[in-house]
């Protein structure tokens, strides 16, 4: 029993955080904003692909089409990696690309893949159905679904219209119409289907941990240097409780995150079947918690951040909004914490609204009584 | 990571669960803070003891079973799981005897630890005074130089004393030097509670039972050989063990783990058709998973040798509004039931005790700001 980062996982991580503080600033992270200078972003892009960050799950054979960048770590090495380009605040497609979309061009044998890899090719996924693709607008490869599968689209095979949202960073766009066939077809099976899916929840809840953490970062700085009534406002308890709670939502959150990714990195393993396990329910259900707890925390903290800033904190000139509103975003997608709690509600056998209404349509009515007390 | 447990765990977990289902009481037995009901209790912690399950991280010599922190959680796992008694000799054995173990000389551990397990002494806490309660160091008990030498003499009254009108000793900070600043000139002191110059009186706590008492103190006689960890010492002492309460050693993950389940058969038995509820009761359960993960994961630094600090401030902040929450949530589904005496409505009204004792929350939320995040003290 050991909740510790292997070191060949935090070593990544390390790189990339080391490399995010220098080269993703603030300049950057606006640069990715409607108007602004993408291609800062994508060198910043460039440079995590050269430390390997974007194969992380690409199997490391050397001679495959990946050139040598897959890294074949697993799900373990995503979430410390992913938590620090969540703490970034980068704007880059990093679950579409290192948690869901890369793993599955290598496994399907994409010709794109060394691209992709290099970080030349810009990729990104939408499995939620909802014919939202967050950097529509910017990837030329995207991962969809389709009737049949996941499939692999080139932009030009697709109708997309450009929306704006409230991360305007995220570059969204609408698929006008759903695919229907052509692409590359990258899988059919749905326990691939599935777990790309759990991948990319999994890779959210850890960029949504490193976004709170950071915002609770900036926060902290703040109030230890504003000052009202002679006092900085860090030394009221009204502000220093709020941020504890905050804090304490975001420490919850993470031990069940790093957990979410070591069921899904054992999950049906030889090692997992022969023993009991800490990390308690399935993959799945792990993965859905993480997800709630993490989308619960991030919204707590964006708000706390803004409440304690004050008027300072409701800008755009100031850098806390970059961070506050790709927590927004991400809360809400990959499944919500509503979709994700309902998945652990069918898992706990709670009753639906059917079988209830079939109770009272039986004369059972309302009265509880039967149960244990 | 790797989040199995190893075999031996897992024959730990086999070989407990193995013990509690064939010996956790069937009748659960009435409640320990009645005086029936403790003595009830007292015979279960006897059976638990002579079965090496009282102290099961304790060294042999002490009746324990040497077990690491990892065991110690599959335990109290088990231990909930069988539905088995609450332990009325905690406050000795989960918050005394780490005192003991880091500050007691051989000759106090040797005689009291062995006792303390067997259940044969019941320790109580003597902290929090009339006038002392968030603010501890405002305690004005004194302890002044018996004239004939050889111990001290002790006045005062100390409150809110825990199962105080059953147990058998206390345990508790004295002021030994008036003069010293309020932190200063404190010592932790030990005494039997039938000593000459001792009176108690137990009262009820919000769920009706005796709960609580107070005890007073008349030129009462403590020997040297009961001042633990030494004379003006006591602050230091007291603070060093204060984390034991808060974070790992009181509140397993087992409890609410096991409350959670509970609160989920409940659901499953009680529907109420609002999205709402059926949402908090999810909740819950997820909250009580991400406890104990949070709890795996301080024991594992701590077991790398890197202390939890102020995070045990954490942890009492989740663990006492989480149980408040899972109470809460079962009440609405019991719907107009949940004004009947039950386990639930019971559970209610002690949950709402968690966020005050152990440190108020607000106490701890200031200690997580300023000492984890390094906020500025007012
Ligand atoms: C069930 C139960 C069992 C207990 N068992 C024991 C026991 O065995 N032994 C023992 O010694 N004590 C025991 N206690 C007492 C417990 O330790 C105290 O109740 C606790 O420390 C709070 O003190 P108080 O009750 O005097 O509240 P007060 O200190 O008077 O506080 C009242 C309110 O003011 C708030 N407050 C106080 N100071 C501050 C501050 N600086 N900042 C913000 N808010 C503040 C508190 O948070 C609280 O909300 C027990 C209490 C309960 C409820």
């Amino acid at each position: 029993m050991r909740f510790r980062i292997a070191e060949d996982d935090a070593a990544l991580a390390g790189a990339a955080a080391a490399l995010l503080a220098k080269e993703a600033t603030a300049r950057e992270i606006r640069a990715g904003w409607p108007g602004g200078d993408t291609g800062r972003v994508d060198a910043v892009w460039r440079r995590l692909a050269a430390i390997g960050a974007l194969g992380t799950l690409v199997p490391d054979s050397a001679d495959g089409p990946g050139s040598g960048l897959g890294l074949g770590l697993d799900e373990n090495a995503l979430v410390p990696l992913l938590v620090e380009l969540g703490r970034s605040g980068l704007p880059v497609p990093a679950v579409e690309t290192v948690a869901v979309g890369a793993p599955l061009l290598a496994a399907a044998g994409s010709p794109h893949l060394a691209e992709v890899l290099a970080g030349r090719l810009l990729l990104t996924a939408s499995l939620d159905g909802s014919g939202l693709v967050p950097f529509g607008q910017r990837a030329p490869l995207l991962v969809l679904r389709a009737d049949d599968g996941l499939r692999l689209y080139e932009r030009g095979e697709l109708a997309l219209e450009p929306v704006e949202s409230t991360d305007g960073s995220r570059a969204s766009a609408r698929l006008l119409r759903p695919p229907d066939g052509g692409g590359q077809l990258l899988c059919t099976a749905p326990e691939e289907l599935e777990r790309a899916w759990q991948r990319g929840v999994l890779g959210t809840a850890a960029l949504l941990v490193g976004l709170a953490e950071r915002m609770i970062e900036l926060t902290v700085d703040h109030v230890q240097q504003r000052r009202q009534f002679g006092a900085p406002v860090g030394s009221f308890q009204a502000v220093q409780h709020a941020l504890a709670d905050a804090h304490l939502a975001v420490r919850f959150a993470r031990p069940a995150v790093l957990a979410a990714a070591w069921s899904q990195a054992s999950s049906g393993t030889a090692a997992e079947a022969a023993s009991e396990t800490a990390a308690g329910a399935d993959a799945a259900v792990v993965t859905s918690m993480a997800k709630v707890l993490a989308s619960d925390a991030a919204r707590l903290v964006a708000r706390t951040a803004i409440q304690c800033h004050g008027a300072i904190g409701c800008t755009t000139e100031y850098d806390l909004h970059l961070y506050a509103k790709r927590a927004w975003a991400l809360a809400a997608a990959w499944g919500g914490p509503a979709a994700h709690r309902e998945l652990i509600a069918r898992h706990l056998h709670l009753p639906t609204v059917e079988m209830i209404r079939d109770r009272i349509e039986q004369g059972a009515g309302f009265g509880p009584g039967r149960g244990p007390l | 990571m790797d989040l199995r447990w190893s075999a031996e765990e897992q024959e730990f977990r086999r070989e407990a669960r193995t013990w509690l289902e064939a010996n956790v009481p069937r009748q659960p037995l009435p409640s320990g803070d009645t005086r029936a009901g403790f003595a009830a209790h007292l015979a279960w912690e006897q059976r638990l003891f002579a079965a090496r399950w009282s102290v099961v991280s304790w060294p042999e010599a002490y009746g324990g079973r040497d077990a690491t922190l990892w065991q110690w959680l599959i335990f109290e796992e088990e231990y909930y799981r069988a539905g088995a008694p609450q332990r009325v000799t905690q406050n000795g054995i989960f918050l005394l005897a780490p005192t003991l173990f880091a500050f007691g000389t051989p000759e106090q551990q040797q005689r009291l630890l062995p006792r303390m397990a067997a259940a044969e002494d019941v320790w109580a806490q003597g902290w929090s005074e009339p006038g002392a309660g968030s603010d501890l160091a405002a305690i004005s008990s004194r302890a002044v130089r018996d004239p004939a030498g050889g111990g001290w003499r002790l006045s005062g009254q100390k409150t809110w004393t825990t199962r105080g009108a059953f147990c058998t000793h206390l345990f508790g900070l004295f002021r030994t030097d008036p003069a010293a600043e309020r932190h200063h000139g404190l010592s932790y002191l030990l005494l039997p509670l039938d000593a000459p110059g001792v009176t108690v009186r137990g009262f009820q706590r919000l769920d009706g039972d005796e709960g609580f008492a107070e005890v007073f103190l008349d030129d009462v006689f403590v020997p040297d050989a009961d001042v633990l960890g030494g004379v003006d010492q006591g602050w230091a002492v007291a603070m060093a063990t204060t984390g034991s309460e808060r974070g790992l050693t009181l509140r397993s993950p087992g409890r609410f783990l096991h409350t959670a389940e509970r609160l989920v058969r409940t659901a499953r038995a009680h529907p109420e058709p609002t999205g709402a509820l059926r949402d908090r009761v999810v909740q819950g359960w997820i909250d009580a998973q991400a406890y104990r993960l949070f709890t795996l994961e301080q024991v594992t630094a701590i077991s790398e040798g890197r202390p939890v600090g102020a995070e045990s401030s954490l942890n009492k902040l989740f663990w006492s509004e989480l149980d408040v929450r899972l109470h809460e949530t079962a009440l609405e589904l019991l719907g107009p039931q949940a004004e009947l005496d039950s386990p639930w409505s019971r559970g209610f009204l002690f949950s709402l005790a968690g966020p005050i004792y152990a440190g108020t929350n607000e106490i701890q939320r200031t200690i997580v700001a300023e000492r984890l995040l390094g906020l500025p003290r007012k």
